[in-house]
């Protein structure tokens, strides 16, 4: 009998925690498909100079973080010291994809706030960022040296997320492919 | 005191200086699009059962995400390419997994999400009967002690009121 008057209150407890978990999760995160998938052929012309092309295979035969923004995209501003620092760093090559936006802002923006690709891609239509599944600018990307995506990020890009868990993966397929850890490639920045 | 209206100013005049930028939008899908009522029917009955994944409650036929129109236009184009339903839901979660369909297909991290309120269901449709059962097996017949008890009840019930 005094087991039975104590099982509304553990259908409760249970919903309780269920919905305490619900707190925490994060709805923006949606796994994309694309992980452990090659990255998507594209071909886009540069920001830099719209006479030359960017490409997937521009991205082979290196660790690259792949990063799709904005000049118009606020996140991306906050990010914009995070990835000069990661370049900075010269552990991967960052490569961007300029994403829905004009050739003059995005150059203004990468004037003014400094430019830590290697290059991007103008993507004005979103037609390649579609293929890459952008939902929301910025998302981050890590490519393997066969141009698999390893890992995406959704949002800002912090510190903590590349320390902790981008750094780590970096080193795990260094070591599966072979080439030196850690190995510095030098930027002209 | 003075600090704070300068502050304001500072502010107005900071934001202003921005300039207006804007977000390249393509061309929305328009009525004169289509070649042929069923191609209408098709590619409405298709954006109302994906998702948009910039709005994520609403559906692509309801959003106005910039997102969600490039995504109409990809698959009215499709649709003109000679692509079939299934391979236009394909592409879709190809690039942005099963969170796209708002019918999920029935697989093993979807069972749940599918079979859940039906096993709710079940559960109380179980707790029901079991709830139905006892009370039914009450016993309906009195003891002769309880029949004894009553008897002398109604006998000093039917006293008092022919004593008032």
């Amino acid at each position: 009998m005094k087991a039975r008057t104590l099982v509304p209150l553990a259908v409760f407890l249970l919903l309780v925690g269920l919905l305490y978990a619900g707190l925490h999760l994060n709805p923006r995160e949606i796994p994309s498909p694309l992980i452990g998938r090659p990255a998507p052929e594209f071909s886009l012309p540069r920001v830099e100079d719209t006479g030359r092309t960017f490409s997937r295979t521009d991205l082979l035969g290196q660790v690259t973080l792949v990063n799709a923004w904005a000049s118009w995209c606020v996140s991306c501003r906050a990010e914009h010291d995070t990835l000069m620092a990661i370049a900075r760093e010269g552990r991967v090559k960052i490569y961007g994809i300029n994403y829905k936006d004009e050739l003059a802002d995005a150059r203004r923006y990468l004037a003014r706030l400094g430019n830590p690709y290697v290059t991007s891609g103008h993507d004005l239509s979103g037609s390649v960022g579609i293929d890459w599944g952008v939902i929301a600018t910025p998302e981050t990307f890590l490519v393997d040296p066969r141009g698999i995506i390893r890992y995406k990020h959704t949002g800002p890009m912090t510190l903590q997320v590349w320390r902790e868990k981008i750094v780590p993966l970096i080193e795990n397929i260094r070591a599966e492919t072979g080439a030196p850890a850690g190995a510095k490639e030098a930027r002209r920045g | 005191m003075k600090v704070l209206p300068a502050m304001g100013l500072a502010l107005l005049l900071g934001l202003a200086a921005v300039p207006a930028r804007a977000i390249v939008e393509g061309r929305d899908v328009q009525p004169q699009d289509f070649a042929s009522e069923a191609e209408k029917q098709r590619f409405r009955h298709l954006i109302k059962d994906l998702r948009c994944t910039v709005c994520q409650n609403q559906n692509l036929a309801d959003s106005n995400a910039a997102l969600a129109r490039d995504l109409r236009r990809k698959i009215l184009d499709q649709i003109q390419a000679g692509k079939s339903d299934q391979e236009i839901m394909e592409f879709l979660v190809a690039r942005y997994g099963d969170f796209v369909l708002y019918r999920p297909p029935f697989k093993r991290s979807t069972w749940f999400l599918w079979l859940g309120p039906f096993l709710f269901l079940l559960v109380a449709v179980a707790i029901l009967v079991a709830v139905i059962r006892r009370r039914a097996a009450a016993p309906a017949a009195l003891s002769a002690e309880e029949r004894a008890r009553l008897d002398a009840a109604l006998r000093r019930a039917a006293k008092d009121r022919s004593a008032s």
